[in-house]
């Protein structure tokens, strides 16, 4: 509860905290985004009582065979929170990123763009890091700072009062809060129960998610080829591994992932290559389908939307994880600031300053990347010759380029303190 | 929070019908895009200067959890209560005071639902003062430029400060500026605050506020202005003192 309220109640000790029914932060979902929100808020006001409620049973988070490429903004915040170092020797530096647009048939591709790939000096400007790996450094910090962690319970329901929230789970259990954030995915059921509508465009793809095993290093190469169908992206993992994400048509996405091994690894070297020797799939293989949510409010009274909740977007320009810890790190900046100055952290107009902050960001980079992909996925003649022209021109740009690295670095634009490497 | 509700009602001698009346009335003031929008918009700016002098003068930290814990602080024209929750949540023991029973009882429910204890009362600062009450802090904020005697109004409040206590006085200056812009501007353009809320002659000039406060036995010690950037819709501390400023002053005392 609120601090003052505390002289009056008797004091709570650790062991209280699995009994402790009344919050001022309640975050809805359990992954990277809500972990990372509630590590955020937590460390830096630790008079704040914060729980995180997600759906999944436990242990479920460890079955996550996906990886994610971290910004270097993203790394640094991980950084703050006190994550990454056991996280850095888990993590592949990406050295170098080569985008090049061709045909699946073209036997050499052109390269085009060659990111050297460092933001600052010494700093490589993305990592490939296994999901549970990086849901398990939070995890661990979730459990250092002392957040109550509710797993196998969603919310069921809630009701917003003026004073406060009440979040029912679908165990039994009641709670309340001074706020309530649904960092629950981008088909988030609280933003639906929240009555927020979504603007939502389908772009008719998937996104097929795998591992590769192949013979030779990759020397921290991540590649993006601009393919008729989608772009096929091939980011570098730890050892001779690769993590591929590669999109088609959502009927041919499916039919892919249901073919055998020997004709889905076929499908895939003819789009992979054979530079780096023999690939081997490794693990399972799912098909993601694509598309641009928006939700028309990121805040309403005593409730935020963080992450995907907020905008699913097109994985083309690998912004998404990077957008949501975005959100975390704005959204806990902007609590832990109204906090220190006695305001009611649930409040509209406390919650606003969040939204101002992040929509239009979000905004910008969900047109980006979605002009990019219509751009980009298709195989009409001209437009090829205009696309080609375009990034031969960005590569002889370095201001452009550089516009473009610090894009996909997640650098530019006012930032909150925790992507700079600064405590809240 | 429910029964804590209940039972602060229970100790009033109020209706059901008037609680009804007093629960509609707290949600508006409560309400931040509502009537007191420009209060909630205002309080930001007005909560950091205090948080931060209020830490400097009595060596606290201003990020700790209750940077005010053991300070008293009586909060002079309270309204709804939307400075003195905060100061609560800070850690200070509040006294909240307005002349008007309606707003106290407003202040008192919606304290009530956010678990905070405060202690409201409806009385003047005058009567504060003549009974001998002293504080640590005394907020004086947009109080000024309402009362019928600057002086006299002054050297009451003043002498609720201990020693070693601040005063914060924020108003608006008697400028051509302020004319333009608090009651043109605020009033009739903009709609922000009701027609006729500030009257220029009763507007006050930081010299004259200065002059009653040395008067009282205080001593400036610091002074802002704070103005208001459309673009970012936010007010912020300025060196402009031509339209709102607030003034700090103390109680010389201890050391």
């Amino acid at each position: 509860m609120a601090p003052s309220t505390k002289s009056n109640l008797p004091e709570q000790t650790p062991s209280d905290a699995a009994t402790r029914t009344s919050f001022d932060v309640v975050i809805g979902g359990g992954n990277y985004v809500g972990l990372a929100t509630a590590v955020a808020i937590k460390q830096a006001r630790p008079s704040l009582e914060v729980a995180v409620v997600d759906a999944a049973p436990a242990g479920v988070w460890k079955k996550d065979s996906r990886a994610s490429a971290i910004a270097a903004a993203a790394r640094r915040m991980l950084d703050t929170l006190g994550c990454w170092d056991e996280l850095a020797e888990e993590a592949q530096p990406i050295n170098e990123m080569i985008i090049t647009d061709s045909r699946t048939a073209d036997p050499v591709r052109p390269v085009f763009l060659t990111f050297d790939g460092t933001v600052s000096a010494g700093e490589p400007f993305a990592h490939m890091i296994a999901n549970v790996h990086m849901n398990g450094a939070l995890r661990r910090r979730v459990d250092e700072l002392g957040i109550v962690l509710i797993e196998g319970a969603g919310v069921s329901n809630f009701e917003r009062r003026s004073a406060g929230v009440t979040i029912d789970l679908s165990d039994g259990r009641t709670l309340t809060s001074r706020l309530l954030v649904a960092a629950d995915g981008v088909r988030s059921k609280l933003r639906d129960l929240a009555g927020i509508k979504v603007n939502k465009w389908d772009y008719g793809q998937s996104g097929i998610v795998c591992t590769v095993k192949h013979e030779r290093p990759h020397e921290g190469r991540a590649e993006e080829h601009f393919l008729p169908a989608g772009p096929f992206a091939t980011l570098p993992l730890k050892g001779n591994r690769s993590s591929i994400v590669w999109t088609e048509r959502t009927e041919d996405a499916n039919r892919l992932v249901a073919e055998d091994d020997l004709i889905f690894e076929l499908e895939l070297e003819r789009r992979f290559g054979l530079k780096l020797g023999e690939i081997r799939v490794e693990g399972p293989r799912k098909a993601w389908p694509l598309g641009l949510t928006l939700a028309r409010d990121f805040v309403g009274h005593r409730f935020a939307l963080a992450g995907d909740a907020a905008h699913g977007i097109h994985p083309i320009s690998g912004q998404g994880l990077n957008l949501g810890f975005k959100d975390a790190a704005a959204l806990a900046q902007v609590i832990v600031e109204a906090d220190r100055m006695g305001r009611d952290i649930g409040m509209l107009d406390v919650l606003e300053t969040y939204q101002r902050w992040r929509r239009f960001d979000t905004l910008q980079m969900g047109i980006t990347t979605d002009v990019l992909n219509r751009l980009f996925s298709n195989d009409i003649a001209p437009i090829r010759a205009i696309r080609d022209l375009g990034l031969g021109l960005v590569d002889r740009m370095p201001r452009l380029k550089d516009f473009f690295i610090n894009q996909a670095a997640g650098v530019s634009g006012p930032s909150p303190k925790l992507l700079q490497g600064q405590p809240i | 929070m429910a029964d804590a509700a209940q039972t602060t009602i229970g100790r009033t001698t109020i209706d059901t019908g008037e609680v009804e009346r007093f629960s509609r009335l707290a949600a508006e003031w409560w309400n931040p895009t509502g009537k007191f929008k420009p209060l909630h918009k205002f309080n930001p700016v007005r909560l950091a200067y205090i948080r931060d002098q209020v830490a400097t003068r009595f060596g606290r930290d201003p990020l700790s959890a209750r940077p005010f814990d053991g300070l008293r602080i009586l909060d002079i024209g309270c309204g709804g209560g939307l400075l003195c929750e905060p100061l609560a949540r800070m850690g200070a023991t509040v006294v909240g005071a307005d002349a008007s029973e309606t707003n106290i009882e407003v202040a008192k429910l919606h304290a009530a639902e956010s678990n905070l204890t405060i202690d409201y009362r409806a009385t003047t600062a005058e009567a504060l003062a003549d009974a001998g009450e002293q504080f640590d802090v005394i907020l004086n904020m947009e109080v000024v430029e309402h009362v019928a005697d600057v002086d006299l109004f002054i050297s009451k409040t003043s002498a609720m400060v201990k020693p070693g206590g601040i005063m914060f006085v924020a108003t608006i200056n008697r400028t051509l500026k302020a004319w333009g812009l608090a009651i043109i501007g605020a009033e009739y353009v903009l709609g922000w605050l009701p027609r006729g809320t500030h009257q220029y002659e009763k507007l006050v000039r930081p010299e004259e506020l200065e002059k009653a406060l040395s008067a009282g036995g205080l001593s400036v010690i610091d002074r802002t202005g704070v103005t208001f950037n459309p673009i970012a819709d936010r007010w912020s501390q300025s060196r402009d003192m031509d339209v709102n400023y607030m003034v700090l002053a103390e109680r010389p005392g201890f050391n």
